[in-house]
């Protein structure tokens, strides 16, 4: 452990630098000791996109407090939608100080307490975040226990800490806890050490399964959504709406709206809202709004968009090339060609975008359901010329985000009117506007040329991916002959997608690993093996191999040639570091063409597991919510105009779609802690096309396999 | 026009002044500050807002405050007792039956009712009946095994 040097606290006094001091975050919180540090690599950073690049200008991102009363804080920009960081973080922090677990608290996502944060996607929280908040933990425990050594006369190397107490190894009874050593002091300290996670063994709490912290508050109602807060005078909000995309408003009639007792009408240029003490009210006033619109009929609907990908005038980039594709053609006894459609989908959380916001003399602060609190703090900087010291964003509990809550429109909507009307003004979109303003999956098309040879050995992938994001399209099988190409937005082009599209659960994972995992199926049949063993006998990474063992051995695996009429479909991948195969089970109704996944079993590799009951619990929904991409879910549109508007026609999993999950967790305390919130989401796509040719010898090639689709398909057979 | 509506809430007798249509749902959450009950859809397709009246199921956002007229009326806020967990929240929290936690509360009620008409209903009848609400993390599996073992507890006698 470093010996810290407590007369000069940092090389650059952090406070000063960062502009802390004008935020007063100590003022805020009193004294203590304070560990700023920085989980991101510099580097890093200058490949995040420019709007997310504020936090180059920051020297920290987060930071621990031991306060005077012993209680121990981490503050920091991520949130809590659900996908349990909230106890991951903390398992981390307290094992690194060894504190009881119980003692920690996360203070998330709040601008005015939190350094400058990003967002929270990409599986960046425990991954990235985790070990150099362990290391400032590390920091703050070894500033703690240089105290101890001077308050006890015991030299450090004969002190150890047990549940937040410094004591002498020699005589225990000579102790004192961190709350003593906090108090009256005032330490500010900054980690620069690039952290690492070392000696995984030794590990008491992290690695260990621990029950969620925040199960309590939400059975019992008593969890705060932004949508459940309440100010004195609080007034609901309802905003006109166009009926498409791109369209611009011509005219507007607010006499009906006005006429509704207790409605106020707000209109500044084209932005017109309700609003009233009541819901109900708003929801009457804004139908009666009579508005006209113009825009351009794009000639683009949910039946044309793959032929208009396909033969746009695309932005062609050649990410890999490897070998030669003729020599792979050569080599190659038989030749597969496939063509893939994947849909766009919606992120439908079942909470909708949701915020609350109160304008307090000049400062507004702005109570939202966001992934990214700093980016909306930004958007309203720039949108309603506040400075940035004058908003402030705090995001209670997040009903549900999977990529959809990182867009903030909403709590712009707040602030703006707040800002109009001087009251308090919730926006709660409803579930129409949720769908007509979610930034969509996007949809793709992926053109697939592979062959193997007489030994049943892959030599050529040549991989052309129209508009779909290149995660999760790495060959990952060993292939000596391997192009992808990806064609993409030409900035002198027709916008491609005519609405907004953002980063959905695993992003453009699910459409790459199940276009590859079907293709590998489709030649694991013409080569007549099974396809488990076709995919061991292609693969040389160690860790994809052992996950496809590891699934075999849960679901109990029997090889066969497929089709062999039992529905059973085999599929793995890679994403945000980690390592999964699944196997599937599932029954198809020849008659309905309904498809139902009877049971799967998961085996996944994300290094050191900080929480496998967490993980458990990710690795479970995930699958779960992979149903729903490939046998339900789709946006139908017409131009701008999104038309699928609510559950009744977006069909997210229900209760019976459900199969029995068997998930295991490879055991790799050996290895850095990877993702674990997306990787089990991204095959259902193959799982379910190769069940279904599996059971009935039929091949899909456009998602979601609804029943229409497979009885269409079967028509083929 | 506004007018008194009295019903059960929660186990008190609720007398207030309302407009007799508005949606049970707004006025659990703004007039009556319970704000457990959640919106969803507003459509009735999701079940986030479902709450018990005279022990069934019902979702609130389909319902106007003079439905609930003379009637008793549970929600999440409703089923505990002095402090302690109703065994159904006790097996979602033992279950780890939740992530974000957003539907919760209307799933919670609907397998209380469920649970109030049916004590020992088998893993299928618990999958139908709780097939109309709608989780978006997928915590299925683990909210079926909660009723489950809620059932049982309840059956010896709470």
């Amino acid at each position: 452990m470093k010996n810290p040097d407590l007369s000069n606290p940092s090389p650059a006094n952090p406070l000063e630098k960062s502009g802390l001091k004008r935020r007063s975050f100590i003022k805020l919180l009193g004294g203590g000791i304070f560990i700023f540090f920085q989980p991101w690599n510099p580097a890093d950073l200058l490949s995040l996109p420019a709007d997310q690049r504020r936090s180059l200008t920051k020297e920290y991102n987060a930071f621990l407090q031991i306060a005077e009363d012993g209680t121990i804080k981490c503050f920091t920009g991520k949130i809590e939608m659900g996908q349990g960081i909230i106890t991951s973080l903390a398992m981390m922090m307290a094992e690194e100080l060894n504190v009881p677990y119980e003692r920690i608290s996360m203070v998330m996502g709040d601008t005015d307490l939190c350094p400058y944060d990003a967002g929270t996607w990409g599986s960046q929280s425990v991954q990235t975040f985790g070990p150099a908040m362990m290391a400032a933990a590390a920091e703050a425990r070894a500033v703690l226990t240089d105290l101890a050594s001077a308050r006890l006369g015991v030299p450090v190397t004969e002190m150890d800490v047990k549940d937040g107490v410094v004591f002498d190894t020699k005589n225990p009874a000579k102790k004192i806890s961190y709350g003593q050593l906090a108090k009256g002091k005032k330490i500010e300290k900054r980690v620069d050490v690039t952290p690492k996670l070392e000696d995984y063994t030794k590990f008491t709490i992290v690695g260990k399964p621990m029950m969620r912290k925040d199960s309590r508050l939400k059975v019992t109602g008593e969890a705060k959504y932004a949508g459940d807060l309440r100010l004195p005078g609080m007034v609901y909000a309802r905003i006109l709406r166009p009926q498409s995309h791109g369209a611009k408003l011509k005219s507007a009639d607010v006499s009906g709206a006005e006429k509704i007792p207790g409605i106020q009408v707000v209109r500044d240029g084209d932005f017109i809202a309700v609003l009233s003490e009541d819901r109900d009210t708003v929801d009457q006033a804004v139908v009666r709004i009579k508005a006209e619109y113009t825009f351009d009929e794009l000639p683009v609907n949910d039946t044309n968009l793959y032929d208009r990908m396909v033969g746009a005038n695309s932005r062609v980039e050649v990410a890999e090339s490897l070998g030669d594709m003729e020599a792979g053609a050569k080599a190659s006894d038989k030749i597969f060609e496939s063509e893939f459609h994947d849909p766009y989908l919606a992120h439908a959380a079942i909470e909708t975008h949701t915020a609350l916001a109160n304008l307090e003399g000049d400062k507004m602060t702005v109570w939202a359901s966001t992934q990214s609190p700093f980016g909306l703090q930004d958007s309203i900087v720039r949108e309603l010329g506040f400075p940035v010291n004058k908003v402030r964003v705090i995001t209670p509990f997040v009903g549900g985000g999977f990529g959809g809550k990182a867009p903030h429109q909403q709590g712009v909507e707040a602030a703006r009117l707040a800002k109009l009307v001087k009251k308090p003004v919730m926006v709660v979109w409803s579930r129409e506007e949720e769908f007509f303003y979610d930034t969509f999956r996007p949809a793709a098309v992926v053109r697939v040329r592979s062959g193997i040879d007489k030994a049943r050995m892959i030599k050529l992938w040549d991989y052309r991916l129209f508009y779909g994001g290149s995660r999760g399209s790495d060959a990952i099988y060993d292939v000596p002959n391997v192009k992808r190409t990806f064609f993409e937005q030409n900035m002198d082009s027709a916008p491609i997608h005519p609405f907004g599209t953002g980063a959905w659960r695993a992003p453009s994972n699910n459409t790459n690993t199940w276009a590859r995992e079907t293709q590998i199926d489709i030649m694991a049949s013409a080569a007549g093996i099974d396809p488990l063993e076709f995919r061991l006998k292609n693969l040389k990474d160690e860790r994809m191999i052992a996950c496809l063992k590891a699934a075999a051995d849960k679901f109990g695996y029997v090889p066969a040639k497929s089709p062999g009429g039992r529905g059973i479909g085999v599929a793995c991948g890679t994403d945000a570091g980690s390592w999964v195969a699944l196997i599937a089970e599932l029954r198809v109704d020849k008659s309905t063409g309904h498809v139902q996944v009877i049971r799967v079993a998961c085996a996944q590799d994300m290094g050191l597991s900080v929480n496998p009951q967490g993980s458990l619990l990710q690795i479970e929904g995930c699958i779960i919510m992979s149903l729903g991409y490939a046998l339900g879910e789709e946006v139908m549109f017409e131009g701008g105009n999104v038309r699928t508007r609510g559950f009744d026609s977006y069909l997210i999993p229900h209760f019976s779609w459900v199969p029995k999950i068997d998930a295991v967790i490879l055991d790799r305390k050996d290895k850095p802690p990877k993702g674990g919130g997306e990787p089990a989401i991204i095959t259902m796509g193959a799982l379910v096309s190769n069940g279904i040719f599996d059971a009935t010898g039929a091949r899909l090639f456009r998602m979601p396999m609804t029943p229409e689709r497979v009885l269409e398909a079967l028509k083929m057979v | 026009m506004e007018q008194k509506i009295s019903f059960t809430l929660n186990g008190k007798k609720t007398e207030i002044q309302v407009d007799p249509a508005a949606t049970l749902l707004w006025v659990l959450r703004n007039k009556l500050g319970l704000t457990g009950t959640k919106f969803g859809c507003g459509t009735g397709f999701c079940g986030a807002c479902t709450v018990l009246i005279n022990k069934e199921a019902v979702r609130s956002c389909q319902l106007s405050v003079s439905d609930v007229a003379g009637k008793e009326i549970i929600t999440i806020e409703g089923l505990g007792r002095n402090g302690k967990l109703h065994p159904v929240q006790q097996a979602f929290v033992d279950h780890e039956a939740l992530q974000c936690g957003y539907c919760t509360p209307g799933m919670i009620m609907t397998a209380t009712g469920l649970l109030l008409s049916n004590p020992s209903p088998t893993r299928q009848e618990i999958i139908d009946g709780l097939d109309g609400n709608l989780c978006r993390c997928g915590a299925h599996v683990r909210i079926v095994d909660a009723v489950e073992t809620a059932a049982k507890s309840m059956k010896g006698g709470k």
